[in-house]
């Protein structure tokens, strides 16, 4: 008696787990803080309401480390990443990230090839922009890189990034390459530039914190920062200003972990959450722009909007989009080397 | 005779089990959260891919990144240790002399700030020092200055940063040093004709020597691995080994590389405390006595 019982309890949580199967759910992880939260605003909810799936969040500030254990077990618990390019790229080429099969996104099709690898689809833009203060420069601001790095005209402090990744791509620009002619990066090049402006930069910044700190202070007249950490002082009431001209357009993408669990929902979120209509939310919760250019004809997203968003085609078209390919080549992991002998001479 | 052991001896080997029992809690967090860990790091540095290598250790001779970090490092930390002597060696003369009440003051006064975060003192230097900040402020509208003076995001913040961080770690040795010095001493001294800065110099100096040396050894380790003040005040020129290190983990992901800075590091260490302690004993350095 008491071993039937057993069973038919041992059937019924069987019943259960798979009928918890059934119900369709993903592990999406993306970087966590104030861009999660805006996120899963944005996205995350509309798309689990719209598949009528569940998304459990989980997040890591650096999600490569966590990729490389979790898939050399072999059995992934993520499904869906949010992260850097160069992150999926270097993934799918290690065996770690799922190939995708573009005919099960059909959404893709909007996307202007430049925003996808083979591993990944653009999920949304951000800019690394020229800033200033608005009362060193009056009527007349910066309006390039060439202006930056023009000391006679445009006298001030300046900040730069303390990293390679477009600073040596701010250099070439200053210097008179082409926006088009760009890579592979003339390295050599865009150090003796660099060389050039650097006694006149007074701090090589290290976070976005301290980018915007050095602009709402007053400690540097123009910098180079992330456009929202620009928008962010500038809502602080600072009088701080800056251009999408020459920005740098940086993204993360969306791709899927090889031998993820949930592949099949895994798709369909992923289809799902660079739909135009969805990936116009993102406007509206933060500083970041759709990773789906379609999404600005939505009508969603207003012209106002659309002036401060990173990747709105008017903004895009006079910005260089950052080639992480050529970052991840052996040529850009060595201008990264180089990069901390040129900030110690 | 069932026992040819004295009960003094069986009380002793008690007592021997009995320490070891005591000890054992503080044996297991040394060992396991320094002795592995370290071990662990010497692993590390050693190795590339699965097997032997001194790889890591090479590049100091080749990389002029590594040497250059390094000599940029010991030299924050000799001038740091320099200037909190000038500066520690005073204010602990006067503490140790004065009137009870008074230097529990003195000692208050520079012991207080030490309870204060390290980053909130960083951000506060900040705001005294940068472009338009207080000091430069204060200076230009007095008229003394006509162009801000760059006083932070370079080795000069840091610097002044650091001192005032470390300053504590100099006073307190050389105080509990001086205190210690019989009064009765420089009034021989002078009793037999001494100047006053004659006794000073043969009399009470020398005794303090050994608060200087224990002062300096604490100042100087410190300055050599210190990260946050530099990576906030430095502007991103004033690079230490501390920053080498993090750099290597988070841009290069080379925990090799980071592992044998770290060892290096560490040896230097250790060399500093053993030539100290051919001047004075260790325990004296550490409890400053």
């Amino acid at each position: 008696m008491r071993v039937t019982l057993s069973i038919s309890a041992m059937m019924a949580t069987l019943l259960l787990s798979a009928a918890g199967a059934s119900a369709e759910q993903i592990t999406f992880v993306s970087q966590g803080g104030a861009y999660q939260e805006a996120q899963t605003k944005a996205i995350l909810d509309p798309v689990a309401k719209l598949l009528g799936i569940t998304i459990n969040q989980d997040s890591s500030p650096d999600a490569w480390p966590v990729l490389k254990t979790q898939t050399a077990t072999g059995k992934p618990v993520w499904d869906v990443v949010d992260t850097p390019t160069k992150d999926c790229i270097r993934g799918g080429e290690q065996g770690m990230i799922e190939k995708l099969d573009f005919s099960r996104i059909p959404n893709a099709a909007d996307i202007p090839p430049a925003y996808k690898t083979p591993y990944s689809v653009s999920y949304e833009f951000y800019s690394s922009v020229l800033a200033y203060n608005k009362k060193a420069y009056g009527s007349n601001p910066p309006k390039s890189w060439a202006d930056f790095w023009d000391v006679k005209k445009f006298p001030g402090t300046r900040a730069l990034r303390n990293h390679p990744l477009a600073t040596l791509e701010a250099a070439l620009l200053a210097d008179g390459v082409p926006a088009d002619k760009l890579y592979p990066l003339d390295v050599d090049r865009a150090f003796r530039k660099l060389e050039e402006l650097k006694p006149h930069v007074t701090v090589w910044w290290t976070s976005g914190a301290q980018s915007a700190q050095l602009l709402a202070d007053g400690e540097i007249d123009m910098e180079m920062a992330w456009n929202g950490r620009v928008t962010a002082v500038i809502k602080e009431g600072m009088p701080v200003d800056y251009t999408f001209n020459q920005g740098f357009l940086q993204d993360t993408s969306l791709c899927i972990l090889k031998g993820a669990p949930n592949l099949d929902t895994a798709y369909r979120f992923l289809n799902a959450a660079i739909a135009p209509d969805i990936q116009a939310n993102f406007p509206a919760y933060i500083d970041y722009g759709p990773g789906n250019p379609a999404a600005y004809a939505t009508g969603k997203i207003s012209p106002a909007r659309a002036a401060q968003m990173p990747s709105s085609p008017e903004n895009a078209a006079k910005q260089v989009l950052i080639s992480v390919e050529w970052w991840s080549s052996p040529a850009g992991e060595e201008a990264q080397k180089r990069w901390a002998s040129f900030i110690q001479k | 005779m069932s026992s040819s052991l004295n009960p003094s001896v069986l009380h002793q080997r008690r007592e021997g089990r009995l320490v070891l029992l005591l000890l054992a809690p503080a044996l297991l967090v040394v060992g396991g959260l320094l002795i592995v860990p370290l071990c662990w790091l010497a692993w590390q540095s050693v190795r590339q891919d699965g097997g032997f290598t001194l790889a890591h250790y090479a590049r100091f001779l080749t990389d002029d990144v590594y040497w250059r970090t390094f000599l940029q490092t010991f030299r924050m930390a000799f001038i740091v240790t320099g200037a909190t002597i000038v500066l520690g060696y005073p204010v602990a003369y006067v503490a140790a002399g004065a009137p009870r009440r008074w230097s529990v003051a003195i000692l208050a006064m520079i012991v207080l700030p030490f309870w204060t975060s390290v980053l909130v003192r960083a951000y506060a230097w900040l705001i005294l020092l940068q472009r338009r900040g207080l000091v430069n402020s204060a200076l230009t509208d007095l008229g003394l200055i006509d162009e801000p003076l760059r006083l932070v995001n370079n080795e000069l913040g840091t610097i002044i940063a650091t001192i005032h961080i470390l300053l504590p770690f100099m006073v307190l040795p050389l105080y509990a040093t001086m205190q210690k010095i019989p009064s009765d001493l420089t009034m021989a001294g002078a009793s037999l004709g001494g100047t006053p800065l004659h006794v000073f110099l043969r009399v009470f100096l020398p005794l303090s020597l050994p608060g200087v040396v224990a002062g300096t050894v604490l100042v100087f380790v410190l300055t050599l691995g210190f990260y946050i003040t530099p990576e906030l005040l430095g502007g991103g020129r004033t690079f230490m080994v501390s920053m080498l290190v993090s750099r290597n983990i988070e841009i290069y992901n080379e925990w090799g590389a980071a592992s044998s800075i770290s060892i290096v590091l560490l040896v230097c260490v250790f060399l500093i405390f053993r030539l100290a302690s051919l001047l004075i004993p260790f325990e004296r350095i550490m409890g400053a006595r």
